[in-house]
């Protein structure tokens, strides 16, 4: 039985690919989403749905499933595993919803994909008042929305954290992490004179050209008082204050503050040349927290030797960029009444918890970063909790993978040496209008 | 590739006539068997083709509707995806990759010619060993392109052996000239074995005999390879560039492994019309690899039509007829 539907979809998702075939070449004729007016349209239908995630690498998701297949038997949920690689999902995902295929009934999406998809009408608007967004963490809200409606609950949320070598910043006599990069500056030269300071550099990031240098950048702008996107949703990264964020990362590499290696850093390379006592400082999301404590590593020298703290910024604690993930109901998906139950029920409070204990994964939801036993189990949550507080969701742009390479490739150009940063955010600026313009 | 069904030829007496009729039966008989080979190759690779073209020419324009927000779309049939190509923002993005998918071909297959030949001589030696030889000397070829990009993205790490070997400090797989030559660094090391096998199969085919006369009239070493082994092993070194050469214009893998999606010093055709493709443009994405299909197309008949490529096994004397 199972095994029939599942084959009556793929020739749905066949046929649907070839009446997209067929419907394309109607020519002239106007492609209009305006179906989604104010309201959250209807969302009926009781039965089975699916459930499309990148792969579940940890057994924990088919645990939880179980409990809602056991207590729902007639709505069961299946799980459709995509791939580990964020494009590949974002990929599959856009193709069902470009072929109106209903195999994907509960799509899991990743924070900057929400607008792309809620703009192109393929996910439906949630009624925020079957959700308790008093208790989730404003930014995260932010991410869920789009045009003021939300279309996904949040489900995971992400912060930036510092992480200072404890042990040389005692030995250098500095009682805590710095707050601003002026004092990260400081701090950092006292701990290179020492002897254990010898041959390091200040601070890393991820700054090769990917998605982790829009977020690193984002930071820098947005931690010195700049921004890129406006709350009008228009560029506005052609300013003084965002110069100096960008001027942050590249008189960093030009002064050695930063080490030149950083420019082919992702996270994992990052988290490797903090372990391999390359920088003092190092920026990273709270998933390596936990892996640099393996004292069994023989190339990780910085087991019980690290703390966290805030993001710096330029004149107090800086901004983060707001990683993540929302669910979202698929237009195109059947049963969008058990879907609605499902997603209440699977971001419940009861649930995140399981994730944050089983997984590390960061809650959307403010009360448990505050769980003494919780706090127990992973001591960085109020830090992480004042990062997401204190965070910024990236652009918000339609075009989001137009955005973000443009904004890798100027902030690159600026922080590897082959343009000014005054040119960088200039041709960033236009680049952007145009992005936003065209979209 | 080509596939040519003999017509039957005109019956000359009538005694053969009756024969001719059964011929005429047994090619109804093989139509009939190919048909459905025929079915999946119409399938599987004809309407492919058609519906990329066929995409190539769809233009879209998107709008967002500043009150809701929701995207609108238009949909014309133009040529403005081609049109891309020569004026506009992405010109010189395209005009980048056709580029590097040029350069990487031309010096990648050039490199690999060279070895693989100095390989196939080698390999070509009865020397103790040689077996052993040969099966190792495959083992790049072996290991799937993806895997030999990660395993060269150690090597070029910042601190990995490339640099602590050449006492460098290059950051090789940032944007620049040396990402290029990573790229083209682990391409050779991966298929430059290929030409040699398929040059050793070519130096195997020469007669020993030849060497001797040779010898005889005294000709040396240098002049025995140009004027008697490469001439003889040109068929089968011809095919295996050829082979190379289709395959290294359409390099995707490796850059986008090695070094990186999106990074411009090593973006190829290939890399470039999934960049498109992945951010919705489906219509200059098609366009690309239109424009990719059509330009490997021209260097596959440039090269049968120039050094004569022997495809299909009709024999060195058939490149005449």
């Amino acid at each position: 039985m199972r095994i029939k539907r599942s084959m009556a979809r793929r020739a749905v998702a066949v046929l649907g690919a070839l009446a997209l075939a067929g419907g394309v070449a109607a020519c002239g004729s106007s492609d209009n989403n305006s179906s989604a007016g104010s309201k959250p349209g209807k969302l009926d239908g009781v039965g089975p749905i699916t459930l499309a995630t990148g792969k579940d690498t940890t057994g924990t998701l088919n645990s939880i499933l179980d409990e809602w297949n056991k207590a729902h038997p007639d709505q069961k949920v299946t799980l459709t595993e995509l791939p580990e690689d964020a494009d590949q999902q974002l990929q599959q995902m856009v193709q069902n919803a470009k072929t109106k295929s209903d195999a994907f009934t509960v799509l899991n999406l990743d924070v900057v994909w929400t607008s792309e998809f809620a703009a192109n009408g393929w996910v439906e608007q949630l009624p925020e008042d079957q959700f308790p967004m008093d208790r989730y963490l404003p930014p995260v809200i932010k991410t869920a929305q789009y045009f003021k409606k939300l279309y996904a609950a949040p489900y995971a949320s992400d912060g930036g954290m510092l992480y200072s070598r404890s042990d040389l910043l005692k030995q250098a006599g500095i009682a805590k992490p710095p707050t601003t990069w002026a004092e990260m500056t400081a701090d950092c030269k006292k701990v290179l004179k020492l002897p254990a300071g010898k041959g390091m550099s200040c601070y890393g990031g991820q700054l090769d050209k990917y998605e982790g240098l829009t977020v690193n950048f984002s930071e820098a702008v947005n931690s010195a008082g700049g921004q890129v996107v406006g709350s009008d949703g228009k560029p506005n990264v052609n300013t003084p204050d965002a110069k100096k964020g960008l001027d942050f990362l590249v008189n960093g590499v030009k002064d050695g503050t930063i080490p030149k290696d950083a420019l082919t850093w992702k996270e994992e390379e990052s988290r490797r040349g903090f372990e391999g006592g390359h920088v003092v400082f190092l920026r990273n999301w709270p998933y390596i927290y936990a892996l640099m404590g393996d004292k069994k590593d023989s190339a990780n020298k910085v087991a019980g030797k690290y703390e966290v703290s805030p993001l710096p910024g330029l004149s107090g604690i800086g901004k983060s960029s707001l990683g993540g993930h929302n669910l979202a109901i698929s237009k195109f998906g059947k049963n969008k009444k058990t879907a609605l139950d499902f997603i209440k029920w699977f971001t419940s409070e009861k649930n995140e918890r399981v994730w944050l204990t089983k997984n590390s994964q960061a809650p959307v939801y403010g009360s448990l970063y505050d769980d003494p036993a919780l706090q127990k189990q992973f001591p960085y949550l109020p830090t992480l909790k004042k990062s997401i507080e204190n965070a910024e969701p990236r652009p918000a742009i339609v075009n989001y993978g137009d955005a973000t390479a443009a904004i890798e490739e100027q902030a690159y150009a600026a922080i590897s040496g082959s343009k000014t940063s005054d040119q960088a955010l200039k041709d960033l600026q236009a680049n952007l209008a145009k992005i936003v313009k065209n979209q | 590739m080509t596939t040519t069904v003999q017509a039957p030829r005109k019956p000359a007496t009538a005694g053969r006539a009756r024969k001719n009729r059964r011929n005429a039966g047994t090619g109804r008989f093989a139509a009939l068997l190919l048909s459905p080979t025929v079915l999946v190759l119409a399938l599987v690779i004809g309407y492919p083709i058609v519906s990329a073209v066929r995409l190539s020419f769809l233009v879209t324009h998107n709008g967002i509707n500043p009150t809701t927000g929701m995207v609108e779309n238009t949909t014309h049939v133009g040529v403005d995806n081609y049109a891309a190509i020569f004026s506009g923002d992405t010109a010189s993005q395209f005009w980048n990759a056709f580029w590097n998918t040029t350069t990487f071909t031309v010096a990648g297959v050039f490199v690999e010619t060279v070895l693989g030949v100095l390989m196939a001589l080698i390999m070509n030696r009865a020397f103790r060993g040689r077996g052993l030889v040969r099966a190792s000397v495959l083992v790049p070829w072996a290991i799937p392109t993806a895997i030999s990009g990660l395993l060269w993205k150690w090597i070029f790490q910042s601190e990995g052996i490339a640099n602590t070997l050449l006492h460098t400090h290059i950051l090789w797989t940032t944007e620049g000239f040396h990402a290029w030559v990573a790229v083209l660094v682990a391409d050779v090391w991966k298929t430059a074995p290929f030409i040699g096998l398929l040059a050793l199969a070519g130096l195997q085919m020469i007669p020993g005999d030849v060497y001797e006369a040779a010898k005889v009239d005294g000709s040396g070493p240098w002049r025995t390879f140009w004027r008697i082994t490469l001439p003889l092993a040109r068929p089968a070194l011809v095919v295996a560039v050829l082979f190379r050469m289709l395959d290294a214009l359409r390099m995707f893998d490796l850059p986008f492994v090695l070094i990186g999606a999106h990074k411009h010093s090593v973006e190829t055709l290939s890399t470039f019309a999934w960049y498109e493709a992945s951010n919705l443009r489906y219509g200059s994405a098609a366009a690309y690899s239109t424009v990719l299909f059509l330009y490997i197309a021209l260097v596959a008949f440039v090269f049968v039509k120039v050094l004569g490529a022997d495809l299909v096994g009709r024999g060195v004397s058939g490149r005449k007829s």
